[in-house]
């Protein structure tokens, strides 16, 4: 992370994707002068536009410490959280686009609602066992679904994976990520793991769609590899399979 | 027009934990939320849930707890509510494992917990130190799997209300601009904290504190908002929290002269003392020149080993090194005090019920009041999932004997908001309109100057003076030119602004009122608690000229007040 030499006050320009689907019959760039601060990210720079420059301008933010999910787009080509991304690292001239391949509402604001329903065909939530008393979960089994549970929901994996931005019938390495982390919690009513893995096994949209390019693990801001992930979870389906439990 | 039997505003891990309850009881309930459900700030919560469990320490009870939490209080907590609270905690905290939350687990399988501020045993059950993330996707999860229906990405900006209460809500659908209208029986404020009317503030961009002013505006009265709480550890830049845990696991506070000065402000706990007295401490050392640079202290967590830090800091350690290039497991991490949480709020019973009939509030915009004059560490997510249920609950059972009837008031509300909108873009056409982010800029450098860590009648004064001042301005002169009707940030923002503005005023006028030292409250011209006069609530009850303020008495149980010594 070798920060460019930017100064307090010099001129950072944002090249910024712009689009009103109700209006405009294409896309456009609008380019913009924010003056940098030492620690200044590329959502503070959104923000000073939409404050000082331009009223107009939309995009989804939030908490501005990559904990929600809520600011995955393309900056100078690449989808990152904007709330994480130091203009310092990227210099003095930044590109910000939607999310590649998710349809667009306005300017940076996509539409998320494919994204959801990919997350909730594969049952995101738990069948709860009845317990009479505090579960016992093996540490083993915990590492397990520790890394997967850090999932935000942000769709930066789906929007790199060549197969899920072009077969819009693809799971998705979000979901399947999600799928294997309930697939592996004890915790769990036993006789919903077949159903998962039947899931997991779907010819047109399960794991056996994924091509492993791995492109899922370089964007994720959270640092899961939803690849190995579902690398994993075709190891579980095959032997699933062999056993005949599916 | 929609209807529902109960309507939740707000999908963070109060308001989705009432409508998980609601739902369970066979109730009709939607949420509508200002920005996906998963987006809540819930998820920002870092080190952990408190709940007398016993994992780490078998002699803890229930008892303990409670006690802990009304001695953090300052006293102000009601001793019956704080009773019941931690009762429950045990068993939510139960259920959230039942439903899979990715609790961190002791050697032996059961969930694991570490000490925490103000607390005499290690109570607080974790995920690392993500545990707010954890805790609110689990019951995210949950209410999908129950149906919840789910109106997304929608600006709640007026109840609706007549004489027999609440009748149904005003949203803007902002992914269509339109205004829309939403009938109900009851209607659950679970909206969290106002950290934003703060410049310096670990809070997201949407705490806005815009529900508290909806309930306000409602007639509901806004109790304790004098109290706010300045989390001691945030990261000097951004304010970004960095959490308890790493106290709780051993970090320690180091000034410019390189002393570990918390020995000369709570010799006992140190480090681990209640936030209040953490924070004063540090901000103290900085206003008398040992700080660095007048603005931030260390925090080491180096001696605790880099497997450690991994294991139980991963976030922080990777907050410290993205947002202020430091690597903890090397380099000590610069902090500084920042507004945190909201003690004040809605003012419920111990249901969630307020007194608006209809009405409900849980999580931090509501105060039951279990966290007094200052919240433990460890309390706010358990405060979410209790109250969260008991709002939801109280709801559901109410509902039965309540009709819908919501024409008249709605359309009422919904002239409101058209005629908010149609000034502000009206000035907006205007040349010489104010900006609102430029008010709204002035009023969270006014709370933070006049109204933060101490406080003086003449700081008090000015910052009253200044933020009546901006909220004239704010009715005469803010304008917001017409733009897209589709997510129109601008118009969006310029609205909440007001509800900030008024709920800004309501902790204002109430710390300038009480005039002593208690908790989160401050005063260096009143330095000392007294029970004598201010052993009492108060209540902050909407006019259109400014709060008009009321007291009540605070319930005492089991432990009279005596000096909090640490």
């Amino acid at each position: 992370m070798a920060p460019k030499a930017l100064k307090e006050g010099e001129i950072v320009k944002f090249t910024v994707f712009r689009f009103d689907p109700s209006k405009d019959k294409a896309p456009y760039y609008v380019e913009y002068e924010v003056p940098y601060r030492p620690g200044m990210t590329v959502l503070d720079g959104l923000l000073y536009i939409l404050e000082e420059l331009d009223p107009t301008l939309s995009f989804r933010y939030s908490c501005r410490s990559k904990i929600c999910g809520s600011c995955a787009m393309m900056i100078n080509g690449v989808q990152r959280l904007a709330c994480e991304t130091q203009i310092s690292e990227l210099g003095k001239r930044i590109k910000v686009e939607p999310l590649a391949h998710f349809a667009i509402i306005r300017d940076l604001v996509v539409d998320m609602e494919p994204f959801l329903r990919q997350m909730e065909a594969i049952m995101p939530y738990l069948y709860p066992k009845e317990h009479s008393s505090e579960p016992r979960v093996d540490p083993k089994e915990f590492e397990k679904y520790k890394s997967p549970s850090d999932c935000i929901w942000c769709g930066a994996c789906v929007s790199a994976c060549p197969v899920a931005s072009t077969d819009p019938l693809f799971l998705g390495p979000a979901a399947l990520t999600q799928l294997y982390r309930f697939a592996v919690d004890s915790r769990e009513r036993e006789d919903v793991k077949p159903l998962r893995l039947l899931i997991a096994d779907s010819e047109a949209s399960g794991v056996w769609r994924c091509h492993q390019v791995y492109a899922c693990a370089e964007v994720c801001p959270k640092h899961i590899k939803p690849g190995s992930v579902i690398a994993e979870l075709k190891r579980m389906t095959l032997k699933a399979r062999l056993v005949g439990k599916i | 027009m929609e209807r529902h039997e109960v309507l939740v505003v707000g999908g963070g891990l109060a308001g989705l934990r009432a409508a998980v309850e609601a739902k369970l009881r066979g109730a009709d309930v939607a949420v509508l939320s200002l920005i996906y459900p998963m987006r809540s700030h819930s998820v920002a919560a870092q080190g952990g849930i408190n709940a007398a469990l016993g994992n780490a320490d078998p002699s803890d009870s229930i008892e303990r707890h409670a006690f802990d939490t009304v001695k953090g209080a300052d006293y102000l907590a009601d001793q019956d509510a704080v009773e019941e609270y931690c009762r429950d905690a045990i068993e939510r905290v139960l259920e959230l494992d039942r439903w899979g939350c990715p609790f961190s687990r002791f050697p032996d399988g059961r969930i694991a917990q570490r000490p925490f501020g103000g607390a005499g045993f290690p109570r607080t059950c974790y995920a690392a130190d993500k545990t707010g993330h954890a805790v609110m996707h689990t019951i995210f999860q949950q209410a999908l799997r129950l149906g919840v229906t789910f109106y997304n990405e929608r600006a709640v900006l007026r109840l609706a209300v007549d004489e027999k209460g609440v009748r149904g809500l005003v949203a803007m659908n902002l992914q269509t601009g339109e205004l829309e209208t939403y009938e109900a029986k009851a209607v659950i404020m679970a909206t969290g904290g106002a950290g934003r009317i703060y410049a310096r503030t670990t809070n997201s961009h949407h705490s806005t504190g815009y529900g508290m002013a909806m309930a306000y505006w409602a007639g509901a009265p806004l109790e304790d908002m004098e109290f706010i709480q300045f989390h001691p550890t945030t990261l000097y830049g951004t304010n970004i929290l960095i959490s308890e845990a790493a106290r709780g696991e051993g970090g320690i506070l180091l000034n410019a002269k390189g002393e570990r000065f918390m020995k000369r402000y709570a010799p006992e706990k140190m480090e681990l003392a209640p936030r209040d007295i953490v924070a004063r401490a540090i901000w103290t050392e900085v206003l008398e020149g040992r700080g660095f640079e007048n603005e931030y202290v260390h925090l080491v967590i180096s001696h605790l080993g880099a497997e450690k830090i991994m294991e139980r800091l991963p976030q922080i350690w990777e907050l410290a090194l993205k947002f202020a290039g430091v690597d903890a497991r090397e380099e000590p991490i610069p902090v500084q005090p920042g507004q945190h949480y909201t003690m004040g709020g809605i003012e419920t019973d111990k249901h969630g019920r307020t007194r608006v009939l209809g009405l409900y509030a849980a999580g931090e915009c509501a105060c039951v009041s279990v966290h007094g004059a200052n919240r433990l560490g460890g309390n706010s997510l358990l405060e979410c999932v209790v109250f969260g249920a008991r709002a939801g609950a109280a709801a559901a059972e109410d509902v039965v004997s309540r009709h819908f009837d919501a024409k008249e008031a709605v359309e009422k509300a919904l002239r409101e908001v058209e005629d908010r909108i149609k000034s502000l873009n009206k000035k907006g056409a205007e040349e010489n309109h104010s900006n609102p982010y430029r008010i709204k800029r002035e009023m969270r450098e006014t709370m933070w100057k006049h109204v933060g860590i101490f406080r003086d009648r003449e700081g008090l004064e000015a910052g009253v003076e200044k933020l009546r001042r901006l909220r004239k301005e704010y009715y005469e002169k803010a304008g917001v030119p017409e733009g897209p009707k589709v997510f129109n940030l601008a118009l969006v923002d310029a609205l909440i602004l007001e509800g900030m503005l008024d709920v800004a005023l309501t902790v204002a006028e109430g710390a300038l009122a009480r005039e002593e030292s208690r908790g989160g409250h401050y005063r260096t011209d009143f330095p000392k608690r007294d029970d004598e006069n201010w052993l009492k609530h108060t209540l902050a009850f909407y006019t259109p000229e400014g709060p008009k303020l009321d007291y009540k008495p605070v319930v005492i149980t089991k432990w009279p007040p005596t000096e909090r010594k640490y």
